[in-house]
């Protein structure tokens, strides 16, 4: 591989904008806001209380998939096999 | 025999054989076999298989029914035991993947170049593995108890040897795929009864979006909202904002739930089984699809479990259940010792209140909610047998695949590994399944007096997994510079606490009425409970080793240099063992 330090630093910062959203959509909505956001309605849900036990685990979802493709792309740019 | 229990019989015997028959005919040959299943699963399949192992009796018979009873505190599980996923995708499974190993400990044995750390390692794991197979143990009692309708402490019994001999048979390779067909099984069992209850109860057939929609009775009132005005008229905590113990135990809870799901020996071992690195980043999606399958599920079984048993014991205010009129479920579930009665007015009438003085429904184990589910709201035979052989396929696959790894632990890591190098691989697999002997039994005692619900003990064991092991694996790929001592140092320091503050409110390994330091009031440290104290232990551990490391200083060049090689994702080999 050729630049190892650039292809951790691009991983590195992926990583953390994951994390940033990994903590927003449980921590955050789902316990820390969870009152404010409960005023608000998603049908019968209390927001809050959808994104603790139901949001949460979707965005979840979303991040792992997003985070591999980016770093299939990652792994391609700096001439990675396997 | 009735028609309910022909089923029951049908469904148990049938998935079992199909189980059996899957581990014969893919049995381990070798040590390879054993442990990592040869290298030569799918992610597909990994994912899947991850999922089973991961769905075990805490989340099939247990969760749903602390959720019941917890309303919004019981989120914790449910973002804890899904999010630490996210942490294992991205910071563990890849670059573990990449070294290659059979093993955890052999992981950190490489890393911190040292057989103390292996050691350490081994025994941490141990810890929390065994405390996990206690919760387990608990759910295989539960569901074996009311499938045979005998005793929970027979029930029990039976169940350590039905897993004992499913265990000791497979080894990886069995359970591996043996995993895929309980997933499939375990996946109908759930969500068959949550799609039937939700079209009952709101007539939309998806449980998550039912849960989110009005009544079916024409009253055009929220499920949600009518739950909570139930519960908060006789006394209860409101359901969808109850909380539980504080923002900051439930914030501690979450986070040890999370970071001990991504240092779990027996999750991390499936990264192994992949073939890339690039597949191990596809495993973890894909086995948070297959967990996230039944845990958007979860909150809907609890609630409408919770609204239908509600429903049933008084089913419009002032007008209580007759206790001789009482339902068949009800009396199937006395049989267990799990739900008790005691007409303490003399009516004949059952009051469920949040009065202890007053309440008639003196024991409701928030862990037959899930299996007690599908007869309280009247669904067919073929429904109840469904979640029977799906409780207990639960309950089996976990205990197995945590049982291969303790058993790994200390045939691999320790005997081979540290004390007896030249051992022969017959020899291992033999001391491997003695090992799983011995793990059975002691779980299985420690079973007959759980420290808690199922999913509660389960939550100590993450707690002890995330407070040692996680810090230990993410420091040795994130900080290239992090010693071997330093790392041993924050191990001990971090599962030292822990262990010290659980051990003081449950007594010494579980065994009751072992408090070392006397009473000092629960829950002392900040509010913050023993199933959540984890994400303390973790920080210690961290806190400790950055500051051994000044001590020690940096680790020496050779290692920075596999810490290197492990970042870049090319050239991962098949999982080797030396």
């Amino acid at each position: 591989m050729e630049n190892k330090e650039a292809y951790w630093q691009e991983n590195l910062r992926l990583i953390f904008i994951c994390l940033a959203i990994w903590f927003a959509v449980s921590f955050g909505l789902g316990l820390l806001l969870v009152e404010p956001l409960n005023a608000i309605r998603l049908g019968g849900y209390k927001l809050g209380f959808w994104f603790a036990q139901q949001g949460s685990i979707y965005s979840f979802l979303g991040l792992i998939f997003w985070y591999g493709a980016k770093m299939n792309k990652l792994d391609q740019k700096y001439h990675s096999e396997g | 025999m009735d028609e309910l229990k022909l089923y029951t019989y049908i469904a148990v015997f049938g998935t079992f054989a199909l189980y059996f028959g899957i581990a014969w005919w893919a049995r381990a040959g070798s040590t390879s076999d054993f442990y990592v299943a040869g290298g030569g699963i799918t992610p597909l399949q990994n994912g899947m298989a991850i999922g089973a192992d991961w769905m075990s009796a805490a989340s099939f018979i247990s969760m749903a029914g602390l959720i019941a009873f917890l309303g919004y505190g019981g989120s914790v599980f449910l973002m804890g035991w899904t999010g630490g996923y996210v942490l294992l995708a991205m910071l563990l499974a890849p670059y573990m993947r990449k070294h290659g190993k059979f093993t955890v400990p052999e992981f950190i044995s490489d890393r911190y170049y040292s057989k103390t750390a292996r050691i350490v390692a081994v025994v941490c794991l141990i810890i929390a593995s065994v405390t996990y197979v206690i919760g387990q143990m608990k759910g295989v009692g539960v569901a074996f108890s009311r499938f045979l309708e005998v005793d929970y402490d027979l029930g029990l019994v039976i169940g350590m040897v039905v897993v004992w001999v499913y265990a000791v048979l497979g080894g990886m390779k069995g359970i591996t795929y043996t995993q895929i067909a309980q997933y499939v099984v375990m996946i109908f069992a759930y969500t068959i009864p949550a799609v039937f209850i939700s079209l009952q109860l709101t007539g939309n057939p998806i449980p998550q979006l039912g849960l989110g929609s009005t009544l079916a009775d024409g009253s055009g009132v929220y499920l949600l909202d009518k739950l909570d005005m139930v519960v908060t008229d006789l006394g209860f905590k409101e359901y969808t904002t109850s909380n539980m113990g504080g923002t900051l135990n439930m914030f501690a809870y979450t986070m040890s739930l999370m970071i001990g799901t991504a240092g779990l020996p027996h999750v991390i071992m499936r990264f192994f089984t992949v073939p890339s690195v690039q597949a191990a980043r596809q495993s973890a999606g894909y086995a948070l699809v297959f967990i996230a399958l039944l845990y958007t599920v979860a909150p809907a079984v609890g609630a409408m479990a919770r609204f239908n048993l509600m429903n049933t014991i008084e089913p419009a205010a002032g007008e209580n259940l007759v206790y001789d009129e009482r339902p068949q479920w009800f009396k199937d579930w006395e049989k267990t010792g799990l739900l008790q009665f005691e007409d303490k007015n003399g009516d004949g009438k059952v009051q469920y209140t949040a009065d202890a003085a007053t309440n008639e429904m003196v024991k409701v184990d928030r862990d037959i909610m899930v299996l007690a589910n599908p007869a309280i709201a009247n669904l067919p035979n073929w429904v109840i047998a469904l979640v029977a052989a799906g409780g207990l396929a639960a309950a089996l696959s976990t205990a197995a695949g945590l049982l291969l790894a303790i058993s790994s632990s200390v045939s691999h890591d320790l005997m081979k590994g540290v004390f007896v190098p030249d051992m022969s691989e017959k020899n291992e697999l033999l001391a491997g399944r003695v090992t799983m002997t011995i793990a059975i039994l002691f779980a299985g005692y420690l079973g007959m007096n759980p420290p808690g619900f199922a999913a509660g003990t389960v939550a100590l064991a993450f707690g002890l997994a995330a407070s040692s092991i996680f810090p230990a694996l993410m420091m040795g790929i994130f900080s290239k510079k992090m010693s071997g001592k330093a790392a041993v140092a924050g191990m001990i320091a971090g599962i030292g606490v822990t262990m010290l503050y659980v051990f003081q409110h449950k007594g010494i390994m579980f065994i009751p009425g072992t408090s070392f330091l006397g009473d000092m009031g629960p829950n002392w440290f900040f509010g913050i409970s023993p199933n959540a104290f984890g994400s303390v232990g973790a920080l210690v551990n961290f806190a400790v080793a950055f500051a051994m490391l000044k001590v020690t200083g940096p680790a020496p060049a050779h290692i920075q240099d596999i810490v290197d090689n492990m970042r870049i994702p090319s050239g991962a080999g098949a999982a080797h063992d030396h």
